[in-house]
């Protein structure tokens, strides 16, 4: 493998700046590498079962764009100017934000021919930060799912670690391609989980930023209420160089805050002596709904996902943060049952643009009026889980059924929210598994849409709640699947989530999981 | 609690509301998906609520200091309409191309 793949987003900027290497050989040997170990970009009616030892990270790559950039990055170090805080850095962008002149596609067949008149706000602060974007990668149909078996291009990514197993979803092509070592950066999005889950089984750093820190502008949209975009890269010092670019407010997103951006990088080796970290019972256990009985079950979480938390917590509390106990966390069970409701709501209502008049799909056929038009476009290219979301979204947002689902859903979600409140009143950030499993096979769980979506059990209630998350690896399972671990903080916290996760990686720089490499590169 | 809430009747006419269509199988598929996801939210029902527990469209307060004020509402032209219409599936002379569109006579 060479070198420059395996460096950091840090290390090649600073690489490049100080003209050790530059932004061409950087690009190329991502490219070489990503034609190694990637196979065949994902396809409309492509063969799911395809080079199944391979990654399938990509739907598009835009090696030309990314050389025009390398040269353009090369060409200000030669002048004497400042490249950018990413000066040279490979980037894979989540095929869900717009892109100029890319196709932009949310891995859906209504929008597969859809070439993007325009660039997500944060693609373009990377890119004028100096990056280089390699191409969009794959992930669930329009974000729906927590596996990547969704996507209307297949083959879907796999998880670089095992093949046989699912990369996380929906930033499953974000979370493969930077544990591959295609890219050491990718943009993803989080709606519930959607960084986090894909970093844990993947073995790489996840940040769902806070609602409003990261514009959503160019950013195709699920749960408006939901979204955020926010970095999936390989250590924490690389989460928190691309979130100091990608933050901050924009004139093209009134839900963009306009709250100060803190300078990340500078405040991630101040430790966590004196930091208040909690832990709690409800985040030990995981409650499912069962639909072969129609009941809902508890289970704790398996040992080894408590035992990587209570090792991080002894770890962090050597380091001299305080360690807090048994902080009530009540709602966390409903989190999946609200977000049942409330995203659908929000999916239906989005989708709605997607009609066949205006771009992307139209169907072939000679329809006799627009309402057939609409409805044989939206029935042949839409696929199964965009269309399961919109009638549900439909029924329970119902003018009979609202009271009963979507306006209490919107309650509820106060609850959650108030037991973040209560909880950041006692702790400076709460510590818990990211997923209640290491990454499951293909095929394991996908049709089942009810068992599907308690895989975000731990992730989703902080997407209700809007504020940031980090999923960071902990470890490795007993068969080499790696595991990752959840710190929460309240709103705009990302300073103090990335500082304890910096110390946590410090604290377990020399174990052995921290050597292993995915099965793929081998 | 009904064993089937979204019965074949009720699914057609959400079928047809949410303007699509679908193959059989995806009709058997989903709406039994449908079915099992309310059971699973049904819970959501039996929440003690108190009704002065307010609505959250959203997690995080937006307040005056965190919030962009809204931008005038004033209209730019697009430097490059064509661009934007080049991604229509039918058009004519800078206007998009629709099939007929289903009118209803008055009485």
């Amino acid at each position: 493998m060479s070198q420059l793949i395996e460096l950091s987003a840090f290390e090649i900027a600073e690489k490049i700046r100080r003209g050790e290497t530059c932004a061409v050989d950087v690009l190329v040997a991502h490219l070489d590498h990503i034609r190694r170990v990637d196979g065949c970009p994902g396809a409309l009616n492509g063969d799911p079962a395809r080079e199944p030892d391979q990654v399938h990270a990509f739907i598009t790559l835009t090696a030309e764009r990314a050389q025009a950039q390398a040269q353009a990055v090369d060409a200000k170090i030669a002048a004497g100017q400042d490249p950018g805080p990413l000066a040279g850095v490979p980037l894979t962008v989540k095929d869900i934000f717009c892109v100029d002149g890319t196709p932009s596609t949310a891995a859906s067949k209504i929008l597969a021919n859809f070439i993007a008149p325009y660039t997500a706000t944060s693609v373009e602060r990377m890119e004028q930060a100096g990056a280089l974007v390699l191409g969009k990668v794959n992930l669930d149909e329009f974000t729906f799912g927590s596996s990547n078996e969704s996507s209307a291009f297949q083959p879907a990514p796999r998880n670089p670690w095992d093949t046989s197993r699912v990369p996380g979803g929906s930033s499953g092509g974000s979370a493969a391609s930077v544990a591959a070592y295609e890219s050491p950066l990718s943009l993803g999005t989080d709606t519930a989980g959607s960084i986090r889950q894909p970093a844990a089984f993947c073995g790489v750093v996840g940040l769902k930023p806070t609602y409003g820190r990261v514009s959503r502008y160019g950013l195709i949209a699920f749960g408006s209420s939901l979204d955020c975009p926010g970095p999936l890269t390989r250590n924490v010092t690389d989460a928190a160089l691309m979130l100091k670019v990608i933050a901050g407010p924009d004139p093209r997103d009134a839900t963009a805050a306009t709250v100060p951006v803190p300078d990340y990088l500078a405040e991630l080796e101040k430790g966590v002596k004196g930091l208040r970290i909690g832990l709690s019972p409800e985040y030990f256990e995981i409650t499912y709904f069962n639909a072969e009985n129609g009941q809902f079950e508890t289970q704790p979480v398996p040992a080894l996902m408590k035992n990587a938390v209570l090792d991080a917590a002894q770890r962090l509390a050597g380091l001299g943060a305080e360690i807090v106990e048994n902080v009530a966390m009540p709602h966390t069970r409903y989190g999946i049952p609200t977000y049942f409701v409330i995203s659908r709501v929000e999916a239906a209502s989005n989708l709605h643009r997607f009609d066949g008049v205006k771009y992307g799909y139209r169907t072939p056929a000679q329809p006799q009026d627009l309402r057939a038009m609409y409805r044989q476009s939206r029935g042949e290219a839409f696929g199964l889980q965009p269309k399961l979301r919109i009638l549900m979204g439909m029924y329970v947002s119902a003018a009979q059924y609202s009271e009963q689902y979507y306006n209490r859903s919107l309650r509820v979600r106060s609850l959650i929210r108030r037991d973040f409140d209560e909880a950041f009143d006692q702790v400076d950030l709460l510590l818990t598994p990211t997923t209640p499993t290491a990454a499951f096979p293909v095929g394991g769980l996908y049709g089942d849409s009810v068992l599907m979506q308690y895989a975000d059990q731990f992730t989703v209630p902080g997407n209700h709640a809007g504020i940031p998350g980090i999923s960071i690896p902990a470890g490795m399972d007993s068969e080499g699947l790696p595991i990752g671990i959840q710190l929460l903080g309240p709103d705009f916290s990302e300073d103090v989530i990335l500082r304890a996760s910096r110390s946590y990686e410090i604290a377990t720089q020399s174990e052995a999981w921290r050597q292993a490499r995915p099965a793929a590169l081998a | 609690m009904n064993e089937e809430q979204i019965t074949s009747e009720v699914f057609v006419r959400l079928v047809e509301l949410a303007a699509l269509e679908l193959t059989p199988n995806e009709a058997e598929y989903i709406r039994k998906q449908l079915n099992n996801q309310l059971k699973s939210i049904d819970e959501l029902t039996r929440i003690p609520l108190d009704p002065d527990t307010p609505i959250a469209s959203h997690g995080v307060p937006y307040t005056p200091v965190s919030s962009p004020g809204l931008r005038p509402d004033q209209c730019h032209p697009h430097p490059n309409p064509a661009k934007l219409l080049s991604g229509a599936p039918e058009t004519d002379e800078g206007y998009i191309v629709v099939p007929e569109i289903p009118t209803q006579k008055l009485d």
